[in-house]
């Protein structure tokens, strides 16, 4: 595939409370941005599972958003720090398994930010179009570091 | 006497009539929630940050809007207002004049096709005339209700929206309606209106473009203002570098008759400041002001890190004018500092407004028979915080005095109370409980799934080819059923899908089309009237997070929405019922400690009948409240005290406990069993809630000379004084912030200037020669206690002003005690001889509150001060539920505020107790017993602390206290955790397959 055809696929595990209706405030006020993601809705996102995450690389995910609460905001007062330091940690392992951890992303969305949300995707897809499909989107395998 | 009405109207749909209405409709009564305006939110809907959290106002209010439009006990009336009222408390009959919005209002799907076709142009008010709206518009976009508005003033009747309206919802013709409303009570929360700053020319609004009020400014800051949320200037667009914010403007000024202060001015200019330097480090932020009233829980710290952290620059001075330059539309302010005069330029300026009563107070008033206070906003007694002059017409809010938004929604939750104590015979008697059909037991069936694509007109039609997605789903597993639809939300819609359920037997519904958000809950009904269960539905989002953002690539966008629309099957295929089970409630509750918020709350909560048990650590009722022997502008607080402990006494619901403490608590909401101690004997009770109202005491200072000389006193020393008439000085001096405002104790105690400024007055009348001076930080005499200050000052107090770094000495001389106080204005230390030192000290929390904490498992703040479950919308609440603060133990307040507080925490309490049962939530966590190892992960993350471990060691889920949020899930090193509706498989086959996989690929 040659880069300037190629079209990254997202999965984004967003937020119920800030994150998902920040997208969909997106939408309301008709800011348009790639095609490129695919939302699943979480209550929270500390309810983000490293697997979820893995599962979605080795599916052939080039990208994966997470996105929660500002700090401070989460509906279940702490959800968003523990996916913080999911995140970190993930991004590391990501590292071991030889994927760029810029593909990993977590960000905070607040229900009023419409226009964040999509210089997100945006920013997100324009990145990873850099980079090229993810090693294991092209029928690679994990390839751990030693 | 008429007979009693079990229905409420409430006035004003802000934050906190809305709170007003949830409380009312949860606890069994009717609620008509009346707004002027196309919508509910109020205020708050405007606002971009809240302080002191810097949380989005938007994100946590819309959940609530959201829940009071969907209420099937709260009736919306908006474009509405009361002409007329008859009847008595108890029985009212209102007339309502509702204004046509010209919009059907069962119609309108809210789907904006005919404001985006609409021609006019009209300056949008919501951003406060910074940005445009259409002709045909909505307040804001996560309106509640959903409905589109003509603003027939500038609607040119060209007839575009009726064409492009699939909806058919266009009713041009319809005019004024009358409507009749019988109600039992009444509650008014319509709120503040702002300052207008034309009326103080000095500074320009209106003539320069870079003036702004603060209530523009916050529309600037949020990221669905006028400019995206980036901060520029209205005249050129440029992003300034030096904004000034200027405090007080139609506030604590006598010439405009605006003498009290507006209470959240400081603070509001302060976040927004802050959030400014969050946007622009580089911005040079500069507030002007007199005094910081900082004296809210943890505002203080707040205003500390704007100055430390965020470099926010504080300048004590009035600015006298503003002026522009005309070549670069800077401005010059105009000022005094020690130096002398001064002109500064600025890029911006921000004028911080205040607060007005409503603009038709006068007339609510008139119409209604309430009585104002001198400055129209409404009037209540320093005992009596929401009562209005009119029996059976409550208040909350903004209305009765300016205050911030924990100050409302605490009143709101009190004046639900208020009411139900005098409807309380009739709960139940107007509400609707719907009954539903029996569910059908679909566990052994293979799914069989139907779909339902939303055209939603062409919001989503006009984009994504919708028979090809429809066609393209009928091709995936277990999916037997596939239509499309105009409008799927509409009623007609409703009555289809059930009959296709019950046609197909289906028995997974997958609903694309808008945001699960604002219609989950109403698809979630119609499946369930199709006799299945709620959890066996599925929302694909294929407008907000696909056509509408994806306009100008149809073919894209349809290729997303059916990956979208088959990640949702994926998960519908897993689905499984989930059980709502019921937990009794016992309808009694405890409440701890006896002093006023407590005896408050015990006989609020009597009032409706529930049973209560009050507990009191000493050998008598009234706390705190024995030591206050007059309060400015009150009746005598001595009598009331006697009065309240003789109900209290009478009311034979109430059991009090002298001489007793808690021993042990365990159980959970509706199910709390508490051992106490009385007086060295056990006793257990049984209740289904908690109120906190363990209080708070007074400090003993340690500096000062207090407890070395006994001329040194503290407040509540020379008040007891006062009130026996043993009061002998020709010279007091009194010094604030003893033990506040430091950096032991950071935060202010609210209440000591007010209390000196009382004691200054009263020592003024008993002995008139006297000479009082009074050392301060700030006067953060707030809201209308601002008068008692102005007359302290006429009558002759001296006020002088000191900071930490010139604190006054005190010293002993020659058996006399001197004071020495640097004087900031004549630059010189100046010596006073008092015969009394008076002594403002903080107020500090309960020795006890740790260990109390613990026993509820609820917080403390670093303060020692218990720590409400969210600062602005749940202030009277614990996260853990079935739990209420009130009084000294949230915060230093005055006792207007603990009644306040402790009516909220009676009113949330109420909406518990009045329900025989609770439904718990089906999507919660549940653990694999042969899975869980017993590690105790989950334990300690659960912020709800709804996991425990058996006898066995085993985590054990809590079902009442789980919330669903799933993060202990994500944790379990065994995997033994299931989240229920998002489970691990369910969570996977939806992402995957939104990748064009199966979890088994
Ligand atoms: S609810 Fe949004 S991150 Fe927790």
């Amino acid at each position: 595939m040659t880069k300037s055809a190629f079209k990254p696929k997202i999965v984004g595990f967003l937020c119920n409370w800030c994150s998902y209706a920040g997208a969909d405030l997106a939408g309301v006020s008709r800011i348009q941005y790639p095609p490129t993601l695919r939302i699943v809705r979480v209550m929270c996102s500390g309810r983000v599972d490293p697997v979820f995450v893995l599962e979605a690389f080795r599916s052939g995910a080039d990208g994966v958003l997470v996105a929660g609460c500002h700090p401070g905001d989460c509906h279940y007062l702490s959800g968003n720090y523990k996916a913080q330091r999911r995140i970190l940690m993930l991004k590391k392992v990501l590292e071991q398994l030889g994927l760029e951890p810029e593909r990993l992303r977590l960000e905070w969305v607040s229900a009023s930010e419409g226009d964040r949300f999509a210089t997100i995707v945006k920013d997100m897809t324009e990145e990873i179009t850099k980079l090229g499909p993810s090693p294991l989107s092209v029928g690679g395998h994990f390839n751990v570091k030693k | 006497m008429l007979k009693k009405i079990g229905a409420v109207l409430v006035v004003g749909g802000g934050v906190a009539g809305v709170q007003t209405s949830l409380d009312l409709a949860e606890s069994g009564f009717k609620v008509y929630l009346l707004d002027e305006t196309s919508s509910i939110g109020g205020v708050m809907a405007q606002l971009d940050k809240t302080f002191p959290t810097n949380d989005c106002s938007m994100c946590i209010l819309a959940p609530k809007l959201v829940g009071a439009g969907r209420h099937p006990n709260i009736q919306l009336i908006t474009n509405a207002e009361i002409k007329k009222l008859q009847g008595e408390a108890g029985n009212f009959e209102v007339t309502v004049a509702k204004k046509s919005g010209y919009v059907n209002e069962e119609k309108c799907t809210g789907c904006g096709i005919c404001a985006q076709k609409c021609p006019i142009e009209v300056i949008d008010e919501y951003n406060e005339g910074l940005g445009v709206r259409k002709a045909i518009y909505l307040k804001y976009p996560q309106a509640v209700p959903l409905v589109y508005t003509i603003d027939r003033e500038r609607c040119i009747g060209c007839g575009t929206c009726r064409e492009v309206c699939k909806a058919d919802a266009i009713e041009i013709g319809s005019e004024k309606e009358t409507v009749i409303l019988n109600v039992g009570s009444i509650v008014l929360a319509p709120g503040f209106d702002e300052f207008d700053p034309n009326l103080k020319s000095e500074y320009g609004y209106g003539r320069f473009s870079n003036v702004l009020s603060s209530i523009e400014f916050e529309r600037i800051l949020n990221a669905s203002g006028p400019y995206g949320g980036i901060i520029l200037r209205p005249s050129d667009g440029e992003i300034p570098r030096k904004i000034a914010f200027i405090q007080c403007v139609g506030s604590r000024d006598a010439k405009i008759g605006n003498n009290y202060c507006s209470s959240t001015c400081c603070m509001y200019a302060i976040k927004e400041a802050v959030i400014a330097k969050e946007h622009n480090p580089q911005l040079q932020c500069t507030i002007f002001f007199i005094d910081a009233r900082a004296y809210g829980k943890e505002f203080d710290a707040y205003y500390d890190r704007a100055e430390g952290e965020y470099d926010v620059r504080f300048v004590r001075s009035r600015v006298s004018r503003i002026e522009e330059r005309p070549s670069s539309s800077n401005l010059i302010a105009k000022y005094v500092n020690d130096k002398g005069p001064v002109n500064e330029e600025f890029d911006l300026v921000v004028l911080s407004v205040g607060m007005n009563p409503p603009k038709h107070a006068e007339d609510l008033a008139r119409v209604l028979g309430i009585e104002l206070n001198e400055y129209d906003f409404c009037s209540t007694q320093t005992f009596s915080p929401l009562e209005t002059s009119k029996p059976g017409i409550y208040v909350c809010g903004a209305f009765s005095s300016p205050k911030n938004i924990q100050e409302s929604v605490a009143q709101a939750s009190g004046a639900a109370a208020k009411v139900a104590g005098l409807i309380s015979q009739e709960k139940g008697t107007l509400t609707t409980v719907k009954e539903y059909p029996p569910e059908r037991e679909v566990s052994d069936e293979a799914p069989r799934i139907g779909v339902f694509v939303c055209r939603c007109g062409i919001n989503i039609g006009g984009v994504i080819n919708v028979p090809e997605v429809v066609e393209y789903v009928r091709t995936l597993p277990d999916v037997v059923y596939a239509e499309e639809n105009l409008y799927t939300c509409s009623q007609d819609a409703q009555k289809r899908i059930l009959e296709t359920i019950e046609e197909h037997n289906l028995n997974r519904v997958v609903v694309a089309s808008c945001t699960p958000r604002t219609h989950e809950p109403l698809f979630r009904e119609t499946v369930r009237d199709a006799r299945l269960n709620i959890y066996l539905f599925e929302m694909a989002n294929i407008r907000d997070q696909c056509s509408w953002v994806h306009m100008h690539e149809p073919q894209k966008a349809t290729e997303k929405a059916k990956d979208l629309v088959r990640a949702t099957i994926a998960k519908a295929r897993l689905l499984k019922p989930l059980p709502k089970p019921l937990i009794n409630v016992t309808p009694v509750g405890l409440v701890i400690g006896g002093g006023l918020s407590g005896m408050t709350a015990a006989l609020d909560l009597a009032k409706q009948g529930f049973e209560v048990h009050l507990v009191e650590r000493e050998k008598e009722l009234g706390g705190n409240l024995r030591h206050i022997h007059y309060i400015l502008g009150s009746e005598d607080p001595q009598q009331r005290l006697t009065s309240t402990i003789k109900e209290i006494s009478e009311n034979e619901k109430i059991h009090v406990y002298l001489n007793t403490e808690l021993v042990d608590v365990t159980g959970y909401v509706g199910n709390f069993r508490t051992t106490l101690n009385c007086n060295g004997e056990r006793k257990e009770i049984e209740h289904g809630i908690a109120i906190v109202a363990t209080g708070a005491h007074e400090n003993k200072p340690t500096e000062y000379l207090y407890g070395v000389d006994e001329r040194v006193v503290t407040q509540r020393e020379l008040e007891e004084k006062l009130a026996k008439g043993d009061f002998e000085a020709r010279t007091v001096v009194m010094i604030q912030c003893v033990g506040s405002r430091n950096d032991e104790r950071p935060n202010c105690s609210r209440i000591c200037c007010a209390q000196a400024i009382k004691n200054a007055l009263k020592i003024k009348e008993v002995s008139p020669k006297t000479d009082v001076y009074i050392l301060y930080k700030d006067i953060r005499t707030y809201g209308f206690k601002e008068d008692f200050y102005r007359e302290a000052a006429n009558k002759g107090v001296l006020f002088i002003r000191y900071d930490n770094e010139n604190k006054p000495k005190v010293t002993q001389e020659n058996g006399n005690l001197n004071v020495l106080v640097w004087e900031p204005v004549i630059e010189t230390s100046i010596p006073i001889e008092p015969d009394l030192l008076v002594l403002s000290v903080a107020t500090i929390p309960n020795p006890d509150n740790k260990r109390m904490a613990q026993m509820l498992k609820v917080p403390l703040t670093e303060d020692g001060f218990f720590l409400e479950a969210h600062v602005k919308l749940r202030p009277v609440d614990f996260a853990t539920e079935g739990i209420f603060l009130c009084g000294l133990a949230h915060s230093p307040m005055f006792v207007e505020e603990s009644i306040s507080q402790a009516c909220g925490a009676a009113g949330r309490a109420m909406t518990i107790l009045s329900k025989e049962t609770l439904e718990v939530e089906g999507a919660i966590a549940s653990i694999d017993e042969n899975l869980c190892v017993g590690c105790g992960l989950c334990v300690s993350l659960c912020p709800y602390r709804a996991i425990e471990k058996d006898e066995k060691g085993t985590a054990r889920v809590i079902d009442v206290l789980c919330k669903g949020c799933g993060t202990c899930g994500a944790s379990c090193p065994k995997r033994a955790i299931m989240i229920r509706y998002f489970t691990d498989e369910q969570i996977l086959a939806q992402g995957l397959a939104a990748l064009g996989r199966t979890p088994h690929d």
